[in-house]
């Protein structure tokens, strides 16, 4: 494996609310190497958003903010970087795509006003280069009529293209590392895989490393090279994506693989996790699943368990026992 | 877009017929002979009754109306009845010092309510927002005739740095040619005369451009409330863009549409109710050349002001309709 091109190191992000401190992150630590294909995954809640808008420097602040914890990319520590050099790595270096499609691109702008200024932002070309440059980006992302579409709103697009103008957009400094927050989940069932065929592509064309975040599995196993489950704003297993399939060591792992429809199964009825994601901060003691976990013990209630492992790392007494 | 503007155009057409018909209404409608104002208590009957006929008063409201309304097509105002002159001549000066006024208010309406909207709304709950908040809270709660006091006795009395009252110096006075002081100054090569122009201009301006920039300010910073929240301000934020920029640029394109309608709506309204500073600062505008025929029971210089005011009116909101495209390629014009 190649080098670490981002690293998360204990990262804890809160939310600071009239109700007192709201931990949404709380102290995680992945890894993406070039031209990586990282899967995060999780329930709504979880924090999976909150870690890529930290790491984008584009919390909501206040009342987010980064309490603890290292972002670094290529080594340099990021995670209270200056907002001069943020602007500089924002688009250039690190760029992102956003779940909604639909609403993020300016509706009163062009594509080529939009598009353009990606690129204009981080490149000093000429107009006629910087035209060309729009037209290749939309070619690239499989849009039919580029010239035309430069002169285009947002609105005249249907959402399957507007997520491909947000994808050529972030393509468009040659990132190394696309963040993709639920790229796939407001679009219906073939165009997800189609978007999601074109990221693959573009993955291996250009080496850019993706971190896809996602609560749909069946994306990761599409596509992923390796996996980061994630529950109440911590990391429960870590591992490659074959692994973590085939022998989960976490109960929520399970229970997640175990959620997705079996096109050919002979269910009645889908497998659920009972409950819903702990309130942050409202677990003090113990293993933050042990409310909705079958398999919790007694130490479960008590103890906080560690992340602990080498390539296949979990958080779980009960597959720690029985390593 | 022409197709939208001509169909627009024609629209007008019932509007300002129903306008008229409303300024006649009410003309009628208050108490008291024309006939006797213009030839005073002591006029015999018959006086009055051959008056009234040549004036067209015997006949039938409907038939008055349309004579009134051709008229009007015609360009004929009627004839004042205190200086015996055509309103359609002696109004335009009165026009072009209100519109000149209003014009200046309305720039610094836009240009201090716009920015103090946008900055209270980029930072919010900060100490410059509530500042901005609460001046444009007394701003709106202000009323005219005592700012415009407060400006005389500050400025003019006190200070000694503005002067109080006119469009320009009795012993300098500016000779027309538009009548919009400002233009006439500058085709004439009058720097001087232009520089007290703008003098006279400051107070009644600042008096007269209060209430739109409080009413802007808020509108704006609502609105940018709004758009800032948006996720293509996330996604510009994403590419590296910078905040000023995505500010300036990208947010104020989209909560124009409302500014631009309150704009609107207030230009209107600057136009035809500047009457309590004109008064005050004794600008010879509209508002105080109907605020004088009132006084006479003019009536048809009232009647005239009050139709050009409502003409000026609807146009103004006519053009924001149009310019409502130029802001959101969203809004359709069929």
């Amino acid at each position: 494996m190649s080098e670490a091109i981002l690293k998360v190191d204990g990262l804890k992000t809160s939310f600071f609310t009239d109700d007192g401190e709201v931990p949404a992150v709380d102290g995680i630590n992945f890894s993406v190497n070039e031209g990586e294909i990282l899967g995060i995954v999780g329930e709504s809640g979880c924090g999976k958003s909150v870690t890529s808008l930290s790491i984008m420097g584009l919390l909501p602040s206040p009342p987010g903010k980064i309490v603890g914890g290292h972002i670094y990319y290529k080594g340099e520590d990021i995670s209270h970087a200056k907002e001069s050099r943020m602007r500089k790595l924002r688009g250039n270096d690190i760029a992102m795509i956003f779940q909604e499609p639909m609403t993020s691109l300016n509706p009163v702008f062009t594509i080529g006003d939009q598009l353009i200024e990606a690129i204009r932002l981080h490149n000093h070309l000429s107009k006629q280069a910087l035209t060309d440059r729009a037209v290749e980006l939309l070619k690239l992302v499989g849009l039919p009529r580029a010239k035309e579409l430069l002169n285009e709103y947002p609105h005249e697009l249907s959402g399957g293209m507007r997520q491909r103008v947000m994808i050529a957009m972030a393509m468009s400094c040659n990132p190394k590392v696309l963040i993709a927050d639920e790229p796939t989940t407001a679009l219906d069932v073939t165009i997800q895989a189609q978007i999601l065929d074109l990221m693959v592509k573009l993955n291996k064309e250009t080496n850019t490393a993706i971190i896809m975040i996602t609560h749909d599995l069946g994306v990761v196993a599409q596509m992923c090279n390796r996996v980061v489950v994630m529950y109440a704003g911590k990391v429960v297993e870590e591992g490659d994506v074959k692994d973590i399939f085939n022998h989960p060591k976490h109960p929520y792992t399970e229970g997640l693989i175990q959620s997705i429809p079996d096109l050919y199964g002979k269910k009645d009825k889908l497998y659920t996790i009972k409950g819903s994601v702990p309130k942050p901060g409202s677990i003090r003691q113990g293993c933050l699943f042990a409310p909705r976990c079958e398999f919790v013990m007694d130490k479960c209630k008590e103890n906080t368990p560690e992340l602990l492992g080498d390539s296949h790392k979990s958080r779980c007494f009960l597959h720690q026992e029985q390593a | 877009m022409l197709y939208y503007s001509v169909k627009r155009l024609l629209m007008l057409i019932p509007v300002l017929l129903g306008m008229t018909l409303i300024v006649f209404g009410i003309i009628h409608a208050i108490p008291g002979n024309p006939a006797l104002t213009i030839l005073g208590t002591k006029a015999t009957p018959e006086a009055i009754h051959s008056l009234n006929k040549s004036l067209g008063l015997d006949n039938p409201w409907y038939v008055q109306y349309f004579s009134y309304l051709k008229d009007i097509l015609s360009g004929n105002l009627g004839t004042s009845i205190q200086t015996n002159s055509p309103i359609s001549s002696e109004i335009w000066p009165h026009l072009a010092a209100t519109i000149e006024l209003s014009f200046v208010a309305m720039i610094i309406a836009v240009f201090v309510g716009i920015n103090a909207g946008i900055i209270s709304a980029w930072k919010q709950n900060s100490f410059l927002d509530y500042t901005a908040m609460i001046l444009a809270l007394i701003g709106v709660s202000m009323p005219v005739f005592w700012l415009g006091l407060l400006e005389q006795w500050g400025f003019s009395i006190k200070l000694q740095w503005l002067p109080s009252i006119g469009r320009d110096d009795i012993r300098n006075s500016v000779n027309p040619i538009t009548n919009l002081y400002l233009i006439d100054t500058l085709l004439q090569g009058r720097f001087d005369q232009f520089w007290m122009v703008i003098r006279h201009l400051i107070l009644p301006a600042i008096a007269l451009a209060t209430i739109p920039t409080a009413i802007i300010a808020r509108m704006t910073r609502s609105s940018m409330l709004e758009v800032l929240k948006s996720d293509y301000i996330r996604t510009a934020k994403a590419k590296g863009q910078r905040m000023i920029w995505i500010v300036y640029k990208y947010a104020l394109k989209n909560a124009f549409i409302p500014i631009l309608t309150v704009i609107g709506l207030q230009t209107g309204l600057l136009l035809g109710g500047a009457i309590l500073t004109e008064t005050i600062f004794g600008w010879p505008g509209v508002g105080l050349y109907i605020y004088n025929a009132i006084q006479y029971r003019d009536y048809p210089v009232i009647q005239s002001g009050i139709l050009v005011i409502a003409f000026i009116f609807v146009m103004v909101n006519f053009i924001v309709d149009l310019l409502y495209g130029l802001f959101d390629p969203r809004i359709k014009y069929r």
